[in-house]
């Protein structure tokens, strides 16, 4: 099973100092949390993509590509690409660039986006939008597995002819993801192709992500991909953690508060009875993510979300060491135990490079 | 068959209630007996906030929307306020529309409210009737408005009759103006290649 971290990238004050991080230092601030994970031995980074202020990771390949140069064993991802809004070519030919200076080690999540004027900016209706994710994605699927693709659709101009460079790495297409809070279109559309469905399970409480998750599992089950227990399943999670747990509430209260997305709503207490968030001891932490596999079944990749809100880049780092020492090496114990033998690993690019060369050895 | 009135009425005793409980006790008996629940907004209001800062509604306010929504008709009182429904009673429909948009699709809905004098009895057609026209709801032709001083006055037993008994006609009419049972998207799922040959360019 990979762990790992997800970030949104949004410069946010400080609640406890009214300080706003610059742009140059919460880009580099998301660096050093990158290089943190792979030190404190977690297995994923993962960045989000955002195209309005008070967001900065408008440009991921370029972010990830930095930070593929500067690790050796951290699988570089995103949370999301926007599928809805870029040019699935550039997508196909972006992510494929990353691919191959990353020696194999990324793979990436499809997304739509929630900011309504993107679509418009980026000259896109927002009411297509499941259709946009749709045809773009059956494009860029096409784009790394076909050499020359002609094609037409609806939303974007054809391709007579058209050979996306670089060609992936082994000729072994990025692994991909399906990230969807609410929409059962997207766990549709994971199953279809037997790609991994990632729900953030952050703001909506557990029986909602169960029923996606089921929804997912079993669709990949009818597209003849395994069976339920084998698709490819990831989580999100969110913690706050000191080693007294009534530290880490009374540290992290004043971020909650006044956090975006759910910041002056309910309180502490009510959300985190509601929603997968923790806040408190690595042991309490250990415990609720545990449980997550008690709705979600076993699954692959759990990432959680260490970094916003305003947390300080310290705070944010002694996070991670609490993370990598404390926690994660507990959960990969307990939740490698009764784990059937035939739920797979997340694929990476040597598990797909094998599986790749196994079909063809059996073809020839 | 099953009447819910959604009462935004704020205080304890409120005239709202009581124009609500009149509204069921006379609609009942005429649909057929009918099991009566009572939602007040009152305690529902922080939940009914949280849904727009959340995303999602918490567990009361959940078992209010499931009666609502597999009621066989709605009793819906609201204080004037601000020359229209309240805030509350708003929110709670909104809050319910972004969960489910089809939660009222073809359910009869009688509309009734209450205020300090008769210059607003109007805003039962100027403000509620088209809110619930556009929540697809069947609204009954009478709509009950109670100022102050009709509970001193006559008239007002009569229009809660005429309206209880267009609600309880309706509730019992044909099929097609019964609420549907709710679509549920995580068992109809559409077929994959439908949605991909949906996108398909003519020719």
């Amino acid at each position: 099973m990979q762990f790992g971290i997800f970030t949104v990238g949004d410069v946010t004050p400080d609640p406890t100092t009214g300080r706003t991080p610059t742009e140059r230092e919460r880009i580099k601030a998301m660096v050093a949390i990158a290089l943190k994970a792979e030190e404190v031995g977690l297995d994923v980074f993962a960045t989000g993509e955002h195209h309005n202020p008070p967001f900065v990771p408008s440009s991921p390949t370029t972010m990830l590509g930095y930070i593929a140069a500067r690790t050796e064993k951290l699988i570089l991802s995103t949370s999301t690409t926007l599928i809805t809004t870029n040019d699935p070519v550039k997508i196909a030919e972006d992510f494929a660039m990353l691919q191959h200076l990353a020696d194999g080690r990324m793979d990436l999540m499809m997304g739509r986006g929630n900011t309504g004027p993107v679509y418009p900016w980026f000259g896109k209706d927002i009411r297509q939008g499941i259709n946009l994710a749709i045809e773009n994605y059956a494009l860029l699927h096409r784009l790394w597995r076909e050499d020359v693709v002609d094609w037409e659709g609806t939303f974007r101009t054809p391709l007579q002819g058209f050979t996306s460079t670089p060609r992936p790495l082994d000729d072994v297409p990025p692994f991909v993801w399906h990230g969807s809070i609410r929409s059962p279109e997207i766990a549709e559309q994971a199953a279809y192709y037997g790609d991994g469905f990632f729900h953030n399970n952050i703001f909506w409480p557990a029986d909602h992500t169960k029923r996606m998750i089921e929804l997912y599992r079993n669709r990949y089950a009818h597209y003849g991909h395994g069976t339920p227990e084998q698709a490819i399943v990831g989580l999100g999670g969110q913690v706050f953690m000191r080693r007294n747990s009534q530290d880490a509430v009374r540290e992290f209260r004043p971020y909650f508060d006044v956090a975006p997305v759910y910041g002056h709503g309910p309180s502490l207490e009510e959300f985190t009875a509601q929603t997968p968030l923790t806040v408190g001891s690595p042991q309490q932490v250990i415990e609720k993510t545990l449980a997550f596999r008690d709705y979600a079944g076993d699954y692959q990749r759990q990432l959680f979300l260490m970094d916003h809100a305003g947390l300080p880049l310290k705070t944010v780092l002694e996070q991670l060491d609490l993370l990598g020492e404390e926690v994660v090496p507990v959960l990969r114990e307990e939740f490698a135990k009764n784990r059937p033998a035939d739920v797979p690993d997340a694929p990476t690019h040597s598990s797909l490079l094998a599986t790749a060369r196994r079909t063809e050895g059996a073809r020839a | 068959m099953r009447l819910v009135v959604v009462s935004a009425g704020l205080s304890v005793p409120s005239s709202t209630r009581l124009l609500g409980d009149r509204l069921a006790a006379a609609a009942a008996p005429a649909a057929g007996d009918a099991e009566v629940r009572v939602i007040e907004l009152r305690d529902l209001a922080v939940e009914i906030a949280h849904t727009f800062t959340n995303g999602f509604p918490g567990g009361a306010l959940s078992d209010a929307f499931d009666a609502v929504t597999g009621a066989d008709g709605l009793i819906v009182v609201t204080p004037v306020f601000s020359a229209s429904y309240s805030g509350l009673f708003k929110s709670f429909f909104d809050a319910l529309s972004v969960t489910d948009p089809d939660a009222l699709a073809g359910k009869p809905v009688l509309i009734a409210a209450t205020g300090g004098s008769a210059r607003h009895s109007l805003v039962l057609d100027h403000a509620l009737r088209p809110l619930f026209s556009y929540l697809r709801a069947v609204v009954v032709p009478t709509g009950v408005y109670a100022a102050s001083e009709d509970w001193g006055a006559e008239g007002l037993d009569g229009r809660v009759e005429r309206a209880a008994g267009e609600l309880a006609a309706l509730t019992a009419g044909p099929a097609a103006a019964r609420p549907r049972p709710r679509r549920d998207s995580f068992e109809e799922v559409t077929p994959f290649e439908e949605r991909l040959a949906g996108l398909r360019p003519a020719g």
